[in-house]
């Protein structure tokens, strides 16, 4: 039974479709990423999930309720940071975070205390004399005081120096460890890397790749340099070649796994002298999800469409 | 000077964000002061009315309070006394708002921050908020003595009047850039210059009772304390009789004093810092705070207590001011009709008495506007998403605030009428029947409130990107057909449709119950309809 189960889920706003058909399946104990780039829907898709906005078209379970109508119930279950983190002004941070624990039905006050010193969060000062970070930390600890099945983190780490960004990567894996599920909206990359069992990358209202990061790496081509004896022809035609260049004597090019093979037995025909292959980045991997226009130009960019 | 480098870019800044508050305030005050001028002429037509007028004025404490020293009985001193005071406070409180609008709010916001690191000096904030406010205060001014001159009245009077007026906004343009360097928040900086507004009142009302009536009976010397009072000095310029120029120096003054020591504090402090240090707060959150009604107590109570000090203050001024309405009004059939029409009813006291708890009513219906449009604040800041996001059912969450709302009002409303009667009592005889049966009578406008607060929740419900200018309109509709619609012979059918034309005007009339019942009925329905709609639509939308 999966966590949060999204089938083409449509919500519109005016003449506007933010969300398109998009689909999202996240299992019970898994850190899940969330990734997309700016506008493509991801708040909108994670206020779905918290009954906020109603869908206009497709299912959304989430713990096995909906969201909409049992939102109440639900939200007993799960705790939310939002990305962009607005308090009382003059509510001191203290007092804050143990309003959200009291309206979420009650905080472990112990585990309030220990990530308040983790954090370096000091409860005594008003809220609007918090930066964005402070303001985001007190979000942080009253999610993650409270004990609840399923943690919505909505690019949670944006204000966060890199300290804190490391304490906050050892208190996810430690929710993971103790089997709760995590969503994870997120643009930093490394984070993603570091905490995500699968991640889910979506564009313009849609989910365009779905899976764990070993599964997008295999669809993603690799980057190949060669330098041969004779001069290399032919390449362009073989199949699931593309972006072939000649740079300094070398050629660059990059090739499909499934046709990593071909490209060999064609190379091996002209002498070949030096040879480098390298696997994509995860950088190179969400560009090529991230945009069209962004992609075309960029050295890694061209896609597999 | 490198300090103020990009002052006039920041200027034609300002003066692009409030192009449409600027134009109301340049245009409106002048309108005011000449609508209420020609008010004025209307019910004192003739010499001797006027002569009454003044002498009444000159001996009554409680015109020399609220109206300040009559200078004579010419046509102009009678317009003065009867507008001065309000085109005051008025031109104070939009010259404190905009100018800690244009630079504290700027810190506070981090816009200054932006700006700052922009080829803009240090002091280019400040300089630009004052010469807008200035400029706008000396338009005003302008445009009032063209005014007064156009309604017939002598030029010199005309301009020392209008003067008068604009000085003392200028000279709360001064306080505000002063506090505006005090207060970390604006919302700090405006309450101190707002409290300075307080004080320069009571100051001038302090003085103009204690001062003299002279031997003539028709005019009166202040004593000293109006003189430490900035619209105190606006009385000594004396229009319209026998004016005195030099003091029109006085705020002028003040303003080059201020922007001294303004400049003075905004030189050594940081940006976004202020001289008060902000207060912390407990690290624990107390047992009351932690559910929607211990946070809606905590998040009105400091609004609530500043607006149940100021109803308690105007009502017991006014409790006190009625037992003199016979003698004031009661040789003027115009003026005496002008109360009824507000109050109803026979007896002038009671009519007056009506009336003012009906002025009340309307007041306390901009807290409750006010208390439930923090609703959508909190939806446009996205504080609204993550109180949603909890185990708080909308509904309950929303009836929560209204509850809130209308308990303050409540008590407000109770407040005021008892204050009122403890005033009248005070003077007239039995304080404690008059605090019970005046209080009572104010509760009994309880239902025009509840209607006010269903019209605010069902747009805050149905239509939330318009709630906050619909329900401010609304108000100001309600407004303007109670003050309004009797004087201008609006038909019934408009008048009925503000729900303070629906409570009877106790205790100028009897107790009527059905119209109570019906207003608490179509409360009611609103209120339904607008938790309905919150329940069922996109937060945020």
């Amino acid at each position: 039974m999966p966590v949060i189960s999204i089938e083409h889920l449509v919500k519109t706003f005016g003449a506007v479709r933010a969300l398109d058909g998009l689909d999202l399946r996240v299992e019970a104990g898994e850190v899940h990423g969330f990734l997309g780039p700016n506008g493509a829907g991801k708040s909108t898709t994670i206020r779905v999930l918290l009954g906020l906005l109603r869908r206009d078209a497709g299912e959304v379970r989430v713990l096995d309720a909906d969201p909409w109508r049992d939102a109440v119930a639900l939200h007993r279950r799960l705790a939310y940071v939002p990305g962009d983190v607005s308090l009382w002004p003059n509510l001191s941070g203290g007092e804050a975070i143990d309003l959200f624990g009291a309206l979420r039905g009650g905080l472990d006050r112990r585990r309030r205390d220990e990530l308040l010193e983790r954090f370096v969060l000091d409860p005594t000062k008003k809220c609007r004399a918090y930066s964005k970070g402070n303001r985001q930390k007190v979000a942080i600890v009253a999610a993650l005081a409270t004990p609840v099945e399923l943690y919505v983190l909505d690019e949670p780490t944006s204000g966060l120096d890199p300290l804190m960004e490391a304490v906050f990567q050892d208190e996810v894996r430690q929710l993971a460890h103790s089997g709760a599920t995590v969503l994870l909206s997120s643009h930093v990359l490394a984070e993603v890397e570091a905490l995500c069992d699968r991640v889910s990358i979506i564009r313009e209202g849609r989910t365009v790749e779905s899976g764990t990061l070993t599964e997008l790496r295999h669809l993603a081509r690799t980057t190949v340099t060669v330098q041969t004896a004779r001069p290399l022809t032919g390449v362009e035609a073989l199949p699931g070649v593309h972006e072939v260049r000649a740079v300094d004597g070398r050629t660059s090019l990059e090739v499909e796994p499934a046709h990593l093979d071909t490209l060999l037995a064609h190379l091996v025909g002209f002498g070949v002298t030096a040879l480098t292959s390298a696997p994509p980045t995860l950088e190179e991997l969400f560009l090529r999800h991230y945009g069209d226009a962004s992609a075309n130009g960029h050295r890694a960019g061209a896609g597999a469409r | 000077m490198n300090g103020l480098a990009g002052t006039g870019r920041l200027t034609r800044l300002a003066l692009r964000r409030d192009r449409i508050r600027l134009a109301l305030w340049v245009l409106g005050t002048p309108l005011l002061g000449l609508a209420l001028a020609a008010s004025v002429t209307g019910i004192y037509p003739d010499d001797s009315s006027r002569l009454g007028y003044a002498r009444t004025s000159a001996s009554s404490v409680v015109a020399r309070a609220f109206n300040g020293p009559i200078v004579g009985p010419d046509l102009g001193a009678v317009v003065v006394a009867e507008t001065y005071v309000t085109l005051a406070l008025l031109v104070a409180l939009l010259s404190t708002f905009a100018v800690v609008r244009h630079t504290r709010q700027n810190e506070e916001t981090g816009r200054a921050e932006l700006l700052g690191a922009a080829v803009v000096g240090r002091y280019a904030l400040l300089a630009a908020a004052l010469l807008v406010v200035v400029g706008a205060n000396v338009v005003t001014a302008v445009l009032l003595a063209l005014g007064f001159v156009a309604s017939g009245l002598p030029v010199a009077g005309s301009v020392a009047a209008a003067l008068a007026i604009g000085g003392v906004g200028v000279a709360f343009t001064a306080v505000a850039a002063v506090t505006a360097q005090l207060s970390v928040t604006s919302r700090g900086a405006n309450a101190l210059a707002a409290a300075g507004v307080g004080v320069a009142f009571v100051l001038r009302a302090a003085g103009d009772v204690l001062g003299r009536q002279t031997d003539d009976g028709l005019r009166v010397e202040s004593a000293w304390p109006s003189w430490l009072s900035p619209i105190g000095w606006g009385n000594q310029v004396r229009a319209f009789g026998g004016e005195r120029w030099w003091v029109h120096a006085l705020p002028v003054a003040l303003l080059a004093a201020a922007v001294a020591l303004a400049v003075l504090l905004a030189g050594r402090r940081d940006l976004g810092a202020g001289l008060f240090a902000a207060r912390r707060g407990p690290a624990r959150a107390a047992s009351g705070l932690l559910g929607p009604a211990g946070l809606v107590w905590r998040l009105h109570r400091g609004a609530l207590l500043g607006w149940a000090v100021a109803v308690a203050v105007l009502g017991f001024s006014m409790g006190v001011a009625a037992d003199e309405v016979n003698d004031m009004v009661g040789e003027n059939p115009a003026a005496a009709e002008a109360i009824a029409q507000l109050g109803g009813g026979a007896n002038l006291v009671d009519a007056f008495l009506a009336a003012m708890l009906g002025l009340f009513a309307l007041t306390i219906g901009a807290y409750v506007v006010q208390a439930l449009l923090r609703t959508r604040g909190d939806e446009t800041d996205g504080l609204l998403e993550a109180i949603l996001a909890t185990a708080v059912d909308r509904i309950r969450w929303l009836t929560t605030q209204v509850l809130g709302a209308i308990l303050g009002a409540a008590a407000l409303l109770l407040l005021a009428g008892a204050a009122t009667g403890l005033g009248y009592g005070v003077v007239a005889g039995d304080p404690l029947g008059r605090t019970a049966s005046l209080g009572g009578a104010a509760l009994l406008r309880l239902p025009a409130l509840l209607v006010v607060a269903g019209v605010v929740t069902l747009l805050v419900g149905l239509a939330p990107r318009w709630s906050v200018a619909l329900s401010w309109s609304a108000l100001i509709g309600f407004l303007l057909l109670g003050q309004l619609g009797a004087v201008l012979d609006l038909p019934q059918v408009a008048l009925d449709l503000s729900p303070y034309t629906h409570v009877p005007s106790v205790p100028a009339v009897d107790v009527a119950v059905p119209p109570l019942v019906a207003l608490t009925g179509v409360a009611a329905l609103l209120l339904a309809a607008g938790l309905a709609g919150f329940r069922h639509r996109d937060v945020p939308s």
